[in-house]
């Protein structure tokens, strides 16, 4: 066993752990505040290569490595979730392509992301077609060289910035999990609309967005995988995906739990700070216990991802769902360990309490995680 | 970075579960039930080298790491927890003190006969009124002529009649607390040295757990661990790694307790609502076995894991705790019956969060590191 990050993930830690310090913690109640997307945080992860970090090296990026992209996910995510999206969503599109694609596919659609260029995102959901994904209603019919997609995406992170767009829809006869089919749209050649931005309890300057096809043609060298094949990609995406949304809870966790230690050290009441308390010292090691607990189990699916183990599925279910619980949890407490203060606005933990709250539902609900979980124990 | 448990740790670990699986867990029901020291399996597993798991191989033992350790005492615990308590205690408080901190003819003299299984080893630091607050304790040991003599009385010693070795930790000069404190190995046919009173227990029934009464016992200088003085830091670095056997003996009985929620839910009927309980059981688990073995990890490079230890003791045996209930609720009626597995792991865990620190010291442990 090997518990440390090698010395290459250790030197892009450092390196994202003095931008975060520098450029992003300072921006991070303020692109809150005003729920807008920090473009000029895209900008700073683009020119340094934080955007690449889920391509390899061959296909224009730094890594590949999804212990990478956790490592990543989970520093920005200290300061600002909504920064650690960006990284964590072009991951999420980066994925499908790099499972799926053609290596011409592979070669030609990564290196615009992979430099930064263009962010991406991935258009799964529907309104009628959550967790059951099944369902979705989307369609693309092929006319000769080309698919024409018609419907409507939900809750889209990042639909609304993104230069290359994920979108899965039928392309059976059967509106089923067999009919489902997996695309790349350039936003160039396949313009989509975002027909609204959601207003949110938390990650607010990550835009959700709702997409809408009309008559956008895709060109079929733009199809990942067979016809038919959309369905098992997403799950495989997912597989790949979900330690990094694990990274972001822990990331959000350890955040909250910085300032708190601190807070907790400094704030003096009936003459001595309340950190000499037991009964606040009982709650730090306890958040700091499931803090550890939580980051062993991250880091491990994300090892599984990089070794494509068979019970990737399962781990990365475990990581998702106990970093997402842990993260909620402790960022509650910490607003408790703060007080009043924790409550209000000049203090970041209640918008990493807010921040906490989405963990447990994106990327497959916390009920999903058990559904696939127990599917896996009872197999 | 690698998360696997590599290739000689997992042979290592499929030869402890045969021996578990195969001699331990036949008995565990009846060891239980008979409050029965479990002879045969403590027997296989000297044969099998468990006994000195930790002692390299020039004083006889296997000369494994502290990973190694834990994987063996989670092995052992899954089969049967009264079982795994006596070789933990033996392998790492019990022995391990003269491992870390004896000298080359203590070693000699003891490893060997620690490590074959011939003789079993204990610790005896709590006594009745001094138990979290172990520094407070009474126990006396006079200098006198060339060695000492030891008055006092240890409790919930475990491995209490059975060992052959008891690891003592007596007040040897008038300083107070910590710094009076020293170390002594007693062997049980001292003169002076007999066993109080013997303690009826809410589980490990296979593991005696008693008193230790030392009444004028002679002990040569030869016989003190470290210097004088020093007994409370030997203390406090055996109980250090002895939280990784306990956490390691806390995935075993937690582990055992998903497997058999499973295997019941597997053949019968069931709901969402069951599943969703099995799946939070597992993934409790697995969050805690990693904590286990990175402490053990850090231990087995020498680096320090006094913090790690700690949180792998306390999340690795609530956990256990927890799992253990669960597990009844899944089995229904049929797991508190007397005699099931379900109900034995329930009274085997609670000792669990209480032993080698209580959860709360751990609390305490771990946040005195976070706020120094």
């Amino acid at each position: 066993m090997d518990f440390e990050f090698s010395e290459e993930q250790v030197a892009i830690r450092d390196t994202i752990r003095e931008l975060v310090r520098d450029r992003v913690a300072p921006r991070a109640a303020e692109i809150d505040e005003k729920a807008e997307y920090p473009k000029d945080i895209e900008k700073l992860f683009a020119e340094n290569g934080i955007l690449g970090i889920p391509f390899p090296e061959e296909y224009g990026g730094i890594s590949g490595s999804s212990v990478t992209i956790c490592m990543g996910i989970e520093e920005i995510a200290k300061a600002c979730a909504s920064s650690s999206l960006i990284l964590a969503v072009q991951a999420l599109g980066a994925y499908p392509i790099l499972v799926a694609g053609s290596e011409e596919q592979k070669k030609r659609l990564c290196p615009p992301l992979a430099s930064g260029e263009q962010v991406s995102a991935y258009a799964l959901s529907e309104t009628g077609s959550g967790s059951d994904a099944a369902a979705m209603k989307t369609r693309a019919t092929r006319h000769g060289d080309e698919y024409v997609l018609n419907g409507t995406k939900q809750f889209i992170t990042g639909g609304s910035v993104a230069g290359t767009l994920v979108v899965f829809a039928q392309t059976g006869s059967e509106s089923d999990h067999h009919g489902i089919s997996a695309f790349v749209l350039e936003r160039e050649k396949s313009p989509w609309q975002a027909s609204k931005l959601e207003h949110k309890l938390g990650i607010r300057g990550s835009p959700t967005a709702q997409l809408v096809f009309e008559d956008v043609k895709v060109p079929v060298a733009n199809r990942l995988g067979d016809e038919g094949a959309g369905f098992k990609i997403a799950l495989a995406v997912l597989d790949r995906s979900r330690p990094g949304i694990g990274a972001q809870a822990l990331g959000i966790a350890e955040g909250a739990f910085d300032y708190a230690l601190q807070y907790v050290k400094e704030r003096h009441q009936f003459g001595q700070p309340i950190s000499s308390f037991q009964g606040i010292q009982w709650m730090l090691a306890d958040i700091g216990t499931q803090i550890e607990a939580a980051r062993h189990l991250v880091y491990r699916a994300a090892t599984k991802v990089d070794t494509k183990a068979p019970d990737l599925t399962k781990i990365a279910a475990m990581a998702k769902l106990f970093a997402s619980d842990m993260a909620m949890k402790v960022t509650t407490d910490c607003v408790q360990l703060l007080g009043g203060y924790g409550y209000i606005s000049d203090y970041p933990v209640e918008r990493m309490m807010r921040d906490a709250k989405i963990t447990q539902i994106y990327e497959g609900t916390n009920q999903i995680q058990r559904v696939v979980i127990a599917r896996a124990l009872l197999r | 970075m690698d998360l696997e448990i590599a290739a000689d740790h997992a042979t290592f670990r499929a030869v402890v579960r045969e021996l578990a699986q195969g001699t331990a867990l036949p008995l565990a029901a009846e060891v239980d039930r008979e409050h029965r020291f479990p002879e045969e399996a403590i027997r296989a597993a000297s044969e099998a080298g468990l006994m000195g798991v930790l002692i390299p191989g020039e004083f006889g033992g296997a000369g494994l790491d502290a990973l190694a350790f834990a994987i063996c005492i989670e092995e052992l615990a899954q089969a049967c927890a009264s079982t795994s308590v006596i070789v933990d205690v033996h392998n790492s408080v019990g022995s391990e003190p003269i491992l870390l901190f004896g000298t080359e003819q203590q070693k000699r003299k003891w490893l060997p006969q620690l490590a074959s299984g011939e003789l079993l080893g204990a610790f005896a630091l709590t006594e009745s009124a001094s138990g979290s607050d172990a520094a407070s304790l009474k126990t006396s040991a006079r200098r006198i002529g060339g060695g000492y003599v030891l008055n006092g009385t240890k409790v919930f010693i475990t491995n209490i009649g059975r060992a052959g070795l008891y690891v003592v930790f007596a007040r040897s000069g008038p300083q107070e607390k910590a710094a009076g404190v020293s170390a002594f190995l007693v062997p049980s046919d001292a003169p002076g040295v007999r066993v109080g009173q013997l303690f009826k227990k809410m589980g490990l029934h296979g593991s005696p757990t008693g008193e230790l009464v030392l009444e004028d016992v002679e002990v040569p200088a030869e016989n003190r661990l470290a210097a004088e003085g020093e007994g409370f830091t030997v203390a406090m670095r055996a109980l250090d790694s002895g939280r990784i056997g306990i956490s390691g003996q806390a995935l075993g009985i937690a582990q055992a307790a998903v497997d058999e929620s499973r295997a019941l839910l597997a053949q019968r009927g069931r709901e969402q609502g069951e599943d969703f309980l099995l799946a939070e059981m597992a993934t409790r688990l697995e969050s805690a076995r990693l904590l286990a073995y990175h402490a053990a990890w850090l231990c087995s490079l020498g680096r320090p894991f006094t913090r790690e230890a700690s949180m792998a003791k306390l999340h690795c045996t609530d956990t256990a705790m927890q799992l253990a209930l669960d597990a009844v609720q899944l089995a229904g009626d049929e797991g508190t019956i007397t005699g099931s597995p379900f109900e034995r792991h329930v009274r085997d865990a609670k000792a669990l969060q209480i032993y080698e620190g209580s959860n709360q010291v751990q609390r305490i442990v771990i946040a005195r590191h976070m706020l120094s």
